[in-house]
């Protein structure tokens, strides 16, 4: 087997640690992104290739003619923008394919990770709305507490997008956001608009749950990424315990 | 009737918005909503058959990923994309919150059995997934050796 230079090494890495780390920021699978970044290093020459992938950084090593050379990135914020994540995967295709050049490929993966958003904050916010007001119907609502649900649903979102802008601490952010939409819910509800408190705050607090950390959490366990799993189900169980007491402030306040 | 058009259309759209929230590729998202609301539609009607609710996730979530597969092959994209909001109609979201907002009432009982519903909930949208990956897995991997058995 022809060994790798040095420098086509680190490049290779470098690559591979770039592709891999906007597609865990963006919320692909564990085991997507070690696949991603192994099949980016064999179709660039190197043929044993390692990665360690956590929710919280990448471990990545490659061997060449010297030692073998190890990276490690930093993963700090998660979001989910599957846009992104389709777009990394169409480039590893096209690299696998040998379509693109190590320096074509990092000036693409370059120009994804500094993409904008594919829906303003105004859509989303929108969005998160109107799924609050169908997963009241969902949860055996009446059609009477869509509009409360929908309204409460769509300030809920918006505050835990402002609040973390504000502060990045994640808990407290949906913390807040929880405690207005309980707000919001109680006071529709002591003004005649809305009937069922509690299946209007459950509904509305439907976009901010982690419901998909819970699942995702329980997938990676299941196909052995055991670190994964757990860091993501104790972030989901955060989550959840931020919603529970925010919510739970609102009751002892009232 | 009505209420089962009801059920089919509030998925839609939720699915829908969630695939939005997720940022799915604008291309995708009525797909999106489909893969919801047929995995929701599976759900509620196992559980109107007076199914318990475990093993109508199970179907549900094993029906989502099934034709979310589907999907992925047509339009070569990453499974995940259909899956990730084709499940959220079933994530035991409003469970958990439950849950929690039992225990912060300090009302343990129920709390702790809403939780190990929720996570028995979770765990069985994980294996419907898991199911599926694994048949689609066998069934690929037996075509494979067929065609190498013909040649």
């Amino acid at each position: 087997m022809d060994l790798i230079s040095k420098e086509k090494t680190y490049e290779i890495i470098e690559v591979c640690l770039l592709a891999g780390k906007i597609m865990l920021k963006n919320g692909a699978e564990t085991h997507r992104v070690e696949d991603t970044m192994t099949r980016i290093a064999t179709a660039y020459g190197a043929e044993y290739s390692d990665s360690f992938v956590t929710p919280t950084g990448i471990i990545f090593s490659v061997e060449g003619t010297e030692p073998t050379k190890t990276k490690l990135i930093r993963i700090i914020e998660r979001t989910t923008n599957l846009e992104k994540v389709v777009k990394v995967n169409d480039i590893s295709r096209k690299i696998s394919a040998g379509g693109l050049t190590i320096a074509q490929a990092y000036y693409l993966l370059n120009e994804i990770e500094n993409e904008p958003k594919t829906y303003s904050d105004l859509m989303q916010v929108m969005a998160a709305a109107i799924a609050s007001g169908c997963f009241l119907i969902m949860f055996q609502g009446t059609w009477g507490d869509f509009l409360p649900a929908v309204a409460a649903g769509g300030i809920g979102f918006l505050c835990s997008v402002y609040f973390h802008r504000l502060v990045p601490i994640k808990f407290f952010a949906e913390f807040l956001a929880a405690f207005v939409v309980g707000l919001i819910a109680f006071a529709a509800v002591r003004f005649g608009v809305g009937a069922e408190v509690d299946k209007i705050i459950i509904g509305s607090v439907m976009p901010l749950v982690p419901g998909l950390l819970i699942t995702n959490a329980v997938r990676d366990l299941m196909a052995g990424h055991l670190v994964s799993g757990i860091s993501k189900g104790a972030e989901a169980f955060l989550t959840a315990f931020a919603i529970g007491s925010g919510i739970a402030a609102l009751f002892v306040l009232l | 009737m009505i209420t089962f058009l009801e059920q089919g259309f509030t998925s839609f759209v939720a699915t829908y918005a969630f695939a939005m929230i997720f940022h799915t590729p604008r291309q995708k998202l009525l797909q999106c909503g489909f893969v919801g609301m047929c995995g929701w539609l599976a759900y509620w009607y196992t559980v109107h058959m007076h199914l318990d609710i475990v093993p109508a996730t199970i179907i549900g979530a094993f029906l989502t990923a099934v034709i979310s597969q589907f999907f992925a092959r047509i339009y070569k994209t990453p499974v995940i994309i259909f899956t990730v909001a084709g499940i959220i109609p079933l994530v035991p979201g409003g469970m958990a919150y439950d849950a929690m907002r039992n225990f912060v009432e300090n009302d343990y009982n129920p709390a702790v059995s809403l939780a190990a519903k929720a996570f028995l909930i979770s765990g069985s949208i994980a294996m419907g997934l898991m199911f599926s990956e694994v048949i689609n897995q066998i069934i690929t991997k037996v075509n494979k050796k067929r065609g190498k058995g013909k040649r």
